[in-house]
Protein backbone atom coordinates (compact mmCIF):
# COMPACT_ATOMS: atom_id res chain seq x y z
CA UNK A 1 0.00 0.00 0.00
CA UNK A 2 1.68 3.18 -1.51
CA UNK A 3 -0.67 5.58 -0.33
CA UNK A 4 -2.49 6.51 2.81
CA UNK A 5 -5.58 7.98 3.63
CA UNK A 6 -5.31 11.55 2.90
CA UNK A 7 -2.74 11.36 0.60
CA UNK A 8 -3.10 13.61 -2.46
CA UNK A 9 -2.60 12.01 -5.72
CA UNK A 10 -2.79 12.61 -9.83
CA UNK A 11 -4.36 10.34 -11.53
CA UNK A 12 -1.86 9.54 -14.95
CA UNK A 13 -2.98 10.98 -18.35
CA UNK A 14 -3.04 7.13 -19.69
CA UNK A 15 -5.09 6.60 -23.03
CA UNK A 16 -4.00 2.76 -23.70
CA UNK A 17 -5.42 0.90 -26.42
CA UNK A 18 -6.40 -1.37 -24.72
CA UNK A 19 -9.34 -2.27 -22.00
CA UNK A 20 -8.84 -0.09 -18.51
CA UNK A 21 -10.89 0.86 -15.52
CA UNK A 22 -9.67 4.50 -15.08
CA UNK A 23 -12.41 6.42 -16.37
CA UNK A 24 -11.54 9.17 -19.15
CA UNK A 25 -13.31 12.10 -17.25
CA UNK A 26 -10.92 11.81 -14.02
CA UNK A 27 -7.38 11.30 -15.69
CA UNK A 28 -5.17 14.01 -14.84
CA UNK A 29 -7.01 15.45 -12.26
CA UNK A 30 -5.85 15.51 -8.29
CA UNK A 31 -7.83 13.56 -5.83
CA UNK A 32 -7.47 12.64 -2.30
CA UNK A 33 -7.53 8.83 -0.95
CA UNK A 34 -10.61 8.48 0.95
CA UNK A 35 -9.94 4.83 1.91
CA UNK A 36 -7.69 1.81 0.87
CA UNK A 37 -10.54 -1.08 -0.14
CA UNK A 38 -7.76 -3.92 -0.62
CA UNK A 39 -5.65 -6.10 -3.11
CA UNK A 40 -7.87 -6.67 -6.85
CA UNK A 41 -6.40 -7.86 -10.06
CA UNK A 42 -5.43 -5.16 -12.31
CA UNK A 43 -8.22 -5.22 -14.93
CA UNK A 44 -6.41 -4.29 -17.80
CA UNK A 45 -4.12 -7.41 -17.59
CA UNK A 46 -7.15 -9.65 -17.14
CA UNK A 47 -9.00 -8.30 -20.31
CA UNK A 48 -5.59 -8.90 -22.56
CA UNK A 49 -5.58 -12.29 -21.12
CA UNK A 50 -2.18 -12.16 -18.84
CA UNK A 51 -1.81 -14.93 -16.46
CA UNK A 52 -1.40 -14.65 -13.74
CA UNK A 53 -2.14 -10.55 -14.54
CA UNK A 54 -1.02 -7.94 -11.72
CA UNK A 55 -2.41 -7.62 -8.15
CA UNK A 56 -2.81 -3.86 -6.85
CA UNK A 57 -4.02 -2.30 -4.10
CA UNK A 58 -7.81 -0.08 -5.28
CA UNK A 59 -7.92 3.20 -3.77
CA UNK A 60 -11.30 5.52 -2.85
CA UNK A 61 -10.09 8.60 -4.42
CA UNK A 62 -12.06 11.07 -4.19
CA UNK A 63 -12.40 14.25 -6.79
CA UNK A 64 -14.25 18.19 -6.33
CA UNK A 65 -17.02 18.61 -8.94
CA UNK A 66 -15.10 22.19 -9.44
CA UNK A 67 -11.70 20.21 -10.58
CA UNK A 68 -13.35 17.86 -13.10
CA UNK A 69 -15.63 19.47 -14.61
CA UNK A 70 -14.72 23.63 -13.82
CA UNK A 71 -18.32 24.13 -11.88
CA UNK A 72 -20.19 22.59 -9.46
CA UNK A 73 -20.02 21.53 -5.51
CA UNK A 74 -20.70 17.92 -4.88
CA UNK A 75 -17.66 15.38 -4.96
CA UNK A 76 -17.14 11.99 -6.77
CA UNK A 77 -15.41 9.41 -5.02
CA UNK A 78 -13.86 6.74 -7.66
CA UNK A 79 -11.87 3.48 -6.95
CA UNK A 80 -8.61 3.22 -8.62
CA UNK A 81 -5.88 1.18 -9.06
CA UNK A 82 -2.85 1.65 -7.84
CA UNK A 83 -0.84 2.15 -11.54
CA UNK A 84 -3.63 4.71 -12.11
CA UNK A 85 -2.24 7.08 -9.53
CA UNK A 86 0.64 9.13 -8.45
CA UNK A 87 1.70 11.41 -5.68
CA UNK A 88 0.68 14.97 -6.44
CA UNK A 89 3.55 17.83 -5.82
CA UNK B 1 -32.20 -17.05 -23.00
CA UNK B 2 -34.88 -17.50 -19.32
CA UNK B 3 -34.33 -14.41 -17.93
CA UNK B 4 -34.98 -12.35 -21.11
CA UNK B 5 -37.78 -13.91 -22.65
CA UNK B 6 -40.01 -11.19 -21.80
CA UNK B 7 -37.22 -8.48 -23.57
CA UNK B 8 -37.18 -10.60 -26.87
CA UNK B 9 -37.93 -7.71 -29.05
CA UNK B 10 -35.29 -5.28 -27.94
CA UNK B 11 -32.55 -4.64 -29.86
CA UNK B 12 -30.36 -5.24 -26.93
CA UNK B 13 -31.77 -8.59 -26.70
CA UNK B 14 -30.62 -9.56 -30.42
CA UNK B 15 -26.78 -8.23 -28.98
CA UNK B 16 -26.60 -10.34 -26.13
CA UNK B 17 -28.05 -13.33 -27.81
CA UNK B 18 -25.07 -12.65 -30.40
CA UNK B 19 -22.73 -12.22 -27.52
CA UNK B 20 -23.93 -15.35 -25.86
CA UNK B 21 -23.20 -17.04 -29.34
CA UNK B 22 -19.58 -15.75 -29.03
CA UNK B 23 -18.97 -17.30 -25.68
CA UNK B 24 -20.27 -20.45 -26.50
CA UNK B 25 -18.74 -21.36 -29.77
CA UNK B 26 -15.42 -19.88 -28.30
CA UNK B 27 -15.67 -22.90 -25.57
CA UNK B 28 -15.82 -20.73 -23.03
CA UNK B 29 -19.71 -22.10 -21.95
CA UNK B 30 -22.94 -23.53 -22.87
CA UNK B 31 -25.86 -21.94 -22.56
CA UNK B 32 -26.99 -24.32 -20.18
CA UNK B 33 -23.72 -22.47 -18.16
CA UNK B 34 -25.25 -18.79 -18.40
CA UNK B 35 -28.60 -19.40 -17.67
CA UNK B 36 -27.50 -20.94 -14.33
CA UNK B 37 -25.19 -17.93 -13.89
CA UNK B 38 -28.27 -15.67 -14.46
CA UNK B 39 -30.68 -17.78 -11.76
CA UNK B 40 -28.04 -17.69 -9.41
CA UNK B 41 -27.22 -13.92 -9.51
CA UNK B 42 -31.82 -13.48 -10.08
CA UNK B 43 -32.84 -16.16 -7.06
CA UNK B 44 -32.35 -14.40 -3.89
CA UNK B 45 -31.89 -10.77 -5.51
CA UNK B 46 -34.25 -8.25 -4.13
CA UNK B 47 -34.31 -4.97 -2.62
CA UNK B 48 -36.04 -6.32 0.00
CA UNK B 49 -32.43 -7.37 1.43
CA UNK B 50 -30.91 -3.90 1.05
CA UNK B 51 -34.17 -2.52 3.08
CA UNK B 52 -34.01 -5.22 6.05
CA UNK B 53 -30.66 -4.11 6.30
CA UNK B 54 -30.93 -0.76 6.37
CA UNK B 55 -34.26 -0.82 8.84
CA UNK B 56 -31.63 -2.32 11.07
CA UNK B 57 -29.28 0.56 10.95
CA UNK B 58 -32.38 2.67 11.58
CA UNK B 59 -33.48 0.83 14.72
CA UNK B 60 -30.09 -0.19 16.34
CA UNK B 61 -26.56 2.50 16.39
CA UNK B 62 -24.77 -0.02 16.66
CA UNK B 63 -25.09 -1.85 13.74
CA UNK B 64 -25.76 1.24 11.79
CA UNK B 65 -21.83 1.38 12.37
CA UNK B 66 -21.39 -1.45 11.63
CA UNK B 67 -22.40 -1.05 8.58
CA UNK B 68 -20.99 1.76 7.48
CA UNK B 69 -17.68 -0.01 8.52
CA UNK B 70 -18.00 -3.34 6.85
CA UNK B 71 -20.97 -3.95 4.75
CA UNK B 72 -19.83 -7.25 4.26
CA UNK B 73 -20.00 -8.60 7.69
CA UNK B 74 -23.32 -6.43 8.50
CA UNK B 75 -25.13 -8.42 5.71
CA UNK B 76 -23.37 -11.42 7.42
CA UNK B 77 -24.97 -10.67 10.32
CA UNK B 78 -28.45 -10.52 9.10
CA UNK B 79 -27.64 -13.78 7.03
CA UNK B 80 -27.30 -12.76 3.64
CA UNK B 81 -23.32 -13.30 3.65
CA UNK B 82 -23.78 -15.30 0.85
CA UNK B 83 -25.37 -12.95 -1.21
CA UNK B 84 -22.35 -10.55 -0.73
CA UNK B 85 -19.73 -12.85 -1.43
CA UNK B 86 -18.76 -11.71 -4.97
CA UNK B 87 -18.08 -8.14 -3.77
CA UNK B 88 -16.98 -5.49 -1.30
CA UNK B 89 -19.95 -4.21 0.01
CA UNK B 90 -19.72 -0.62 0.69
CA UNK B 91 -22.63 1.21 2.42
CA UNK B 92 -22.69 4.86 2.21
CA UNK B 93 -24.67 6.82 5.02
CA UNK B 94 -26.52 9.90 4.42
CA UNK B 95 -26.78 12.37 7.29
CA UNK B 96 -28.16 15.73 7.59
CA UNK B 97 -26.41 18.16 5.57
CA UNK B 98 -25.18 14.95 3.09
CA UNK B 99 -26.63 13.18 0.36
CA UNK B 100 -24.60 9.92 -1.30
CA UNK B 101 -25.83 8.71 -4.95
CA UNK B 102 -24.32 5.90 -6.85
CA UNK B 103 -23.58 5.07 -10.23
CA UNK B 104 -21.29 3.31 -12.75
CA UNK B 105 -19.93 5.38 -15.17
CA UNK B 106 -18.15 2.61 -17.26
CA UNK B 107 -21.04 -0.17 -17.20
CA UNK B 108 -23.96 -0.59 -14.68
CA UNK B 109 -22.25 -2.03 -11.58
CA UNK B 110 -24.65 -2.25 -8.70
CA UNK B 111 -25.25 -4.59 -5.65
CA UNK B 112 -27.87 -6.47 -7.53
CA UNK B 113 -28.53 -9.44 -4.75
CA UNK B 114 -29.74 -6.48 -1.93
CA UNK B 115 -31.30 -4.19 -4.95
CA UNK B 116 -32.71 -6.62 -7.18
CA UNK B 117 -32.27 -6.17 -10.84
CA UNK B 118 -31.03 -2.43 -11.94
CA UNK B 119 -33.89 -0.36 -13.50
CA UNK B 120 -33.14 0.22 -16.93
CA UNK B 121 -32.48 4.49 -15.75
CA UNK B 122 -29.46 3.39 -14.31
CA UNK B 123 -27.89 1.51 -17.37
CA UNK B 124 -28.85 4.59 -19.44
CA UNK B 125 -26.00 6.82 -20.92
CA UNK B 126 -27.76 9.95 -19.54
CA UNK B 127 -28.26 8.63 -15.83
CA UNK B 128 -24.47 7.37 -15.97
CA UNK B 129 -22.68 10.74 -17.41
CA UNK B 130 -24.89 12.98 -16.00
CA UNK B 131 -24.82 11.42 -12.39
CA UNK B 132 -21.20 12.73 -11.94
CA UNK B 133 -21.13 15.74 -13.89
CA UNK B 134 -24.38 17.56 -12.66
CA UNK B 135 -26.17 15.03 -9.79
CA UNK B 136 -28.62 18.05 -8.32
CA UNK B 137 -30.07 18.43 -11.66
CA UNK B 138 -30.38 14.43 -11.57
CA UNK B 139 -32.34 14.95 -8.57
CA UNK B 140 -34.52 17.44 -9.37
CA UNK B 141 -35.37 15.41 -12.08
CA UNK B 142 -36.22 12.51 -9.91
CA UNK B 143 -38.23 14.72 -7.85
CA UNK B 144 -35.83 15.45 -5.25
CA UNK B 145 -34.99 19.12 -4.76
CA UNK B 146 -32.19 19.01 -1.87
CA UNK B 147 -31.28 22.31 0.23
CA UNK B 148 -28.30 24.24 -1.54
CA UNK B 149 -26.10 23.78 1.37
CA UNK B 150 -26.48 19.89 1.16
CA UNK B 151 -23.66 18.60 -0.34
CA UNK B 152 -23.67 15.71 -2.42
CA UNK B 153 -20.98 12.78 -2.92
CA UNK B 154 -21.43 10.54 -6.24
CA UNK B 155 -19.77 7.44 -5.79
CA UNK B 156 -18.70 5.88 -9.13
CA UNK B 157 -18.17 2.12 -8.93
CA UNK B 158 -15.33 1.46 -11.15
CA UNK B 159 -13.95 -1.24 -9.58
CA UNK B 160 -14.80 -4.11 -7.34
CA UNK B 161 -16.88 -2.25 -4.43
CA UNK B 162 -20.63 -2.05 -4.98
CA UNK B 163 -22.25 0.66 -2.97
CA UNK B 164 -25.44 1.08 -1.12
CA UNK B 165 -27.04 4.03 0.31
CA UNK B 166 -27.98 3.93 3.59
CA UNK B 167 -30.81 7.02 3.57
CA UNK B 168 -31.81 8.70 7.04
CA UNK B 169 -35.14 7.74 8.38
CA UNK B 170 -37.79 9.72 8.00
CA UNK B 171 -38.87 11.84 11.32
CA UNK B 172 -42.14 10.34 11.22
CA UNK B 173 -40.50 6.52 11.47
CA UNK B 174 -38.84 6.91 15.11
CA UNK B 175 -40.46 3.79 17.13
CA UNK B 176 -41.83 1.75 14.28
CA UNK B 177 -40.70 -1.91 14.38
CA UNK B 178 -38.00 -3.12 12.12
CA UNK B 179 -40.20 -4.59 9.51
CA UNK B 180 -42.78 -1.54 9.18
CA UNK B 181 -39.09 0.53 9.16
CA UNK B 182 -38.43 -1.86 6.34
CA UNK B 183 -41.28 -1.30 4.11
CA UNK B 184 -40.68 2.88 4.11
CA UNK B 185 -37.19 2.13 1.98
CA UNK B 186 -37.49 2.24 -1.24
CA UNK B 187 -35.06 1.08 -4.32
CA UNK B 188 -34.34 4.74 -5.29
CA UNK B 189 -33.73 5.43 -1.67
CA UNK B 190 -30.82 2.60 -1.71
CA UNK B 191 -29.45 4.42 -5.42
CA UNK B 192 -29.75 7.82 -3.81
CA UNK B 193 -32.02 8.79 -6.32
CA UNK B 194 -34.57 9.53 -3.59
CA UNK B 195 -34.92 10.79 0.09
CA UNK B 196 -37.56 8.29 2.47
Amino acid sequence: MRFPPGTKVRTRLLDPDHHTRLPRYVRGHVGEIVEVEGVCPLPDDRARGIVPPREETVYAVRFPAATLWGVGTHTVTVDLWESYLEEAG
Amino acid sequence: MGMGDHHGDLPVAARVRQLEERVIAAGLGTDQELDAVLTRLYANASPVNGARMVARGWADPAYRERLLADGNAAAADMGLGDLVSGYRLKVVGNEPGLHNMIVCTLCSCYPVSLLGPSPSWYKSLAYRSRAVREPRAVLVEFGLRLPEQTEIAVWDASAESRYLVLPSRPDEAAGLPEADLAALVTLGGLIGTAAL
